[in-house]
């Protein structure tokens, strides 16, 4: 993974505390992810791994803490304003649009880069039918990228999970995010399946410079994937460093084999 | 403020709203159970009241007829399970709803079909008259039936209470209620708890059919009390015995006391709309219903 | 053998995303509009013209209004007839009251008038989904038909409620005659289903179906709910405003609001479904399907009299027509939840197989 430049923090979670009713989701949460790595959030089933995510990009509001993302800090993240500052994300459970073509679902992708107006839109000319061919030409790009352009005009519901994941991840990728979301992009998989979409994980950050958050169970993905590791249990953060510091922490060893608490 | 032609109003309002709550339980029976929002309830209680009326007039007697009538409504659920219910299952909601209003007009010109389209008129017995006593000491007027209604609807909320909390199958339609696939896992037969269930709506949309039949007629316009039941079950949430109660008397009691003040000055016709509006204003304020569970969106 | 998509190669984008990509479905597409232009006007009697053709084609647009919030943003409305009802007395009321306007414009400044309720009666949709909302479109049904019947200004103060929408003129020309206000019915709606078509399957038609299938993934993209979901009210209560005034001053003449009671808006509601959710052809065909049902239930109830000398009375036919309805609504739901634009796609997926099967 040499040529990348890991820079300095673009994210930075700050005391992050979540529940819901009594349940508390996250305590005290704090961690940083730096411009261009790859940082890898692991724990057991119901540590917080995906609701630490889903503050990130303003699903769900924190009663506590902040998100600082490219110097803007806040307390109260918007989804939408997440979306416009280049943050983008999978879902754990696909979240694609199921009625739609994969073609549509990746143009969904750059909706935040479309002008034109309604109005412009149902007259189907000039600015609205340029725009829309360009956008076009883009998400081509994407579907090439991800070798998928045989499905390009089938409805995202009648294909197999593997290449959901590949359309949801294109559907991300279509927004050309700066800070990339991906909530066990590859739960489900097969080896050969998971090989893929290490590669699609590792090129996205080594093309196009991507920083990538990813939960992920699979620890030799982790370990092979990842620039840093944090390690959350029961909505703590139990350890956070490289790898094989992590690997070999004790706590996090307590964590994945269950000792008494 | 003439404080005794309020209360009357009042009052009036509030039984009124038991009878809209006569119908918003049997919707609040089925969602509980099947999470389907049976639009299809008025209809129920239409096909419940012109069948025993119809029974009746051909000479059968009262109690038979009643028994005849509960078992076509037992019949109807059953039916409806298998024809409908079974075939969309795990469907969404809105996919259920949407069946469910093309049930209202297959039981709509079904009922109408057999026993024909003339207004009949039943006869429970009970007058609809102000009570004398209550005229006569307080100069407030309430009428009889009014209160028999409110008592019939207490019975039956008891009598339901009872059921699920007493009996077998009540307890096993309260499990389900709370988790279908749960309730799969440890042996509860789905399919049969459902037609249970559409019989036992079927039963309150009987009673529901008789009160309104006895005070309106029975004809095609009782289909649109379900249309009044809908606002009462946005207020009082859709899944709460209790908030179909507490919804029917306060759409009922709203409605009279804006209908009475308000009305003159908008020339009228309030009733149509206004238990929508408040209904619809509440929505605004508390989406769950006054008794609903609050949701979180899982992601 | 003739329909064959074979040796037609896309070379553009522009090429791949036109609306009837294949060269054969352009020319039966062409041959139709021309048909329904050219030669319906000279050869269709005035019973088809005024009872069934103007209907039809008003019916497919109010139609295609509701499918844009119910079958592509995934909102359910109860109120269909009440946005109709809004767009119709409005249009009468510009005729009314600035004499001037052209009737194109009264037409568009009515469906304006229209959107603007849909908007308010569309504000719940923020905070609540499914048949809570469509409970709570049920109060713009009523409240409209209500303001309709008891504000007199409305109705220019008739005593009897009823209004008789004004003659048409358009350009110095009167449109009286079956033939022309089918002409002139039939232009708006081709125009409008061209318009939405295109809307549909640009970014605005994405973001509502984005909002139908998974509103928190939309979200989380960049689609703003608020807008995309009040768009969609106001695009799709624009569409029924226009089928309101058409319906008007097209086809009934004289109006009441009762006209435009619930029972218009579920059979609205059953041309989207049966037609196809989120499909303007199935639009179309839904409300081809739904308005040709009665009549073709009318020919059989003559054929059985005449064969067995059965006499199926009125009250009979309309309750049977009231099961059929009901029926058919369950029906597609189970079998065909896609509606007969599915099918029709299907069958052309198997006519360009024809004769081999695979």
């Amino acid at each position: 993974m040499s040529g990348r430049n890991i820079g300095e923090p673009i994210l930075v979670v700050e005391d992050i505390s979540l529940s819901f009713g009594g349940v508390r989701a996250l305590q005290n949460v704090s961690f940083d992810v730096r411009e261009h790595e790859i940082r890898a959030i692991i724990g057991p089933n119901g540590a917080g791994k995906s609701s630490m995510l889903n503050v990130v990009n303003g699903v769900y509001h924190p009663q506590v803490g902040t998100v600082t993302f490219k110097g803007e800090t806040r307390h109260h993240v918007d989804p939408h304003h997440a979306a416009s500052q280049g943050v983008a994300r999978t879902f754990q459970n696909i979240a694609l649009f199921r009625g739609m073509t994969v073609l549509d679902n990746i143009m969904t992708g750059r909706n935040l880069k479309m002008r034109t107006n309604f109005l412009q839109q149902a007259l189907w000319v000039g600015a609205a039918k340029r725009e829309e061919m360009a956008h076009r030409r883009k998400v081509e790009e994407v579907i090439d990228f991800l070798e998928i352009q045989h499905i390009r005009k089938t409805p995202v519901g009648r294909l197999p999970y593997g290449l959901q994941k590949r359309v949801e991840l294109g559907r991300a990728l279509a927004a050309e995010p700066e800070l990339f979301l991906l909530d066990e992009p590859m739960a489900g998989m097969n080896t050969e399946e998971k090989q893929d979409m290490c590669r699609f994980i590792l090129d996205v950050n080594d093309q196009f410079g991507t920083t990538i958050v990813l939960i992920e169970h699979d620890m030799g993905v982790v370990m092979d994937l990842s620039d840093r590791v944090v390690v959350l249990d029961y909505g703590r953060k139990i350890a956070d460093g490289k790898p094989d510091e992590v690997r070999s922490d004790q706590a996090v060893i307590d964590a994945y084999l269950g000792v008494a608490h | 403020m003439n404080w005794q032609f309020f209360l009357e109003v009042l009052a009036g309002g509030l039984l009124a709203g038991v009878m809209y709550a006569l119908v918003a339980l049997g919707f609040v029976l089925i969602y509980k159970a099947s999470g389907v929002f049976n639009f299809a309830q008025g209809a129920m209680v239409f096909f419940a009241a012109l069948t025993f009326v119809s029974l009746v007039e051909r000479g059968m007697n009262f109690w038979i007829a009643l028994l005849a009538t509960l078992a076509v409504m037992i019949g109807l659920g059953i039916a409806i399970e298998r024809a409908v219910l079974r075939p969309l299952v795990n469907q969404p909601p809105i996919t259920l709803f949407m069946a469910t209003i093309g049930l209202t007009f297959v039981l709509e010109g079904l009922s109408q079909l057999i026993w024909g389209s003339q207004p009949h008129g039943l006869e429970l017995g009970i007058p609809d008259e102000p009570m004398q006593w209550l005229s006569e000491s307080a100069n407030i007027n309430i009428s009889q039936f009014d209160l028999f209604a409110a008592l019939v609807a207490g019975i039956l909320v008891a009598v339901l209470a009872l059921f699920f909390q007493k009996t077998r199958i009540g307890r096993a339609l309260r499990a389900v209620a709370d988790d279908h696939q749960a309730a799969l896992a440890v042996g509860i037969p789905l399919r049969q708890i459902w037609a249970i269930v559409w019989a036992v709506a079927g039963f309150v949309a009987l009673v529901a059919g008789l009160m309104w039949g006895a005070r309106n007629g029975v004809q095609y316009a009782l289909t649109f009390i379900a249309l009044k039941a809908l606002p009462v079950l946005i207020l009082g949430g859709f899944e709460s015995v209790a908030g179909a109660i507490v919804g029917g008397l306060i759409i009922g009691a709203s409605e009279k006391l804006a209908e009475v003040y308000l009305g003159p000055f908008v020339g009228g016709g309030l009733e149509s709309w206004f238990p929508y509006v408040l209904a619809l204003l509440f929505l605004l304020v508390r989406p769950e219903g006054l008794f609903g569970e609050k949701h979180i969106d899982r992601v | 053998m003739l329909y064959r998509e074979a040796g037609q190669f896309k070379a553009t984008y522009v090429e791949d995303q036109q609306i009837f990509p294949i060269r054969q479905d352009r020319i039966a597409f062409a041959i139709l509009l021309a048909v329904a232009f050219l030669v319906v006007p000279l050869v269709g009697n005035q019973y088809w013209l005024s009872a069934i053709l103007t209907p039809f084609l008003v019916a497919s647009l109010a139609t295609i209004g509701l499918n844009i919030l119910t079958g592509y943003a995934g909102q359910l409305s109860l109120g269909t007839a009440a946005f109709m009802a809004v767009g119709a007395f409005m249009a009468y009321n510009f005729e009314l009251r600035m004499p001037w306007m052209p009737i194109l414009g009264s037409f568009a400044l009515a469906g304006l008038c229209a959107a603007a309720v849909g908007m308010v009666f569309g504000l719940p949709s923020l905070r609540i989904k499914g048949f809570y909302l469509a409970v709570a479109t049920l109060a713009c049904q009523f409240f409209v038909l209500w303001a309709l019947q008891r504000i007199g200004w409305f109705t220019n103060y008739s005593t009897s409620g009823v209004i008789t929408a004004q003659k048409i003129v358009i350009l110095g020309y009167a449109v009286v005659t079956p033939a022309s206000k089918y002409l002139l019915t039939l232009s708006v709606v081709a125009v409008m289903a061209l318009l939405a078509k295109n809307l549909m399957r640009s970014q605005t038609g994405r973001a509502f179906m984005a909002v139908r299938d998974m509103d928190v993934a939309a979200e989380v993209i960049g689609i703003r709910m608020m807008r995309t979901k009040l768009l969609a009210f106001a695009i799709s209560s624009f569409y029924c405003g226009v089928a309101g005034a058409l319906y008007a001053f097209c086809y009934l003449g004289t109006v009441e609001p009762e006209a435009f009671n619930l029972d218009i808006s579920f059979r609205i509601l059953f041309m989207v479904i049966v037609g196809g959710v989120g499909s303007i052809l199935g639009s179309f065909l839904g409300a081809g399907f739904i308005t040709l049902l009665p009549i073709f239930l009318n020919l059989v109830s003559g054929w059985i009299r005449h064969t067995f000398g059965v006499e199926l009375d009125h009250a009979m036919l309309s309750n049977l027509e009231l099961i059929i309805f009901g029926g058919l609504i369950i029906f597609f739901l189970i079998v065909e939840p896609l509606g007969l634009a599915r099918l029709w796609q299907i069958g052309k997926e198997k006519l360009r197989l024809w004769p081999f099967p695979h």
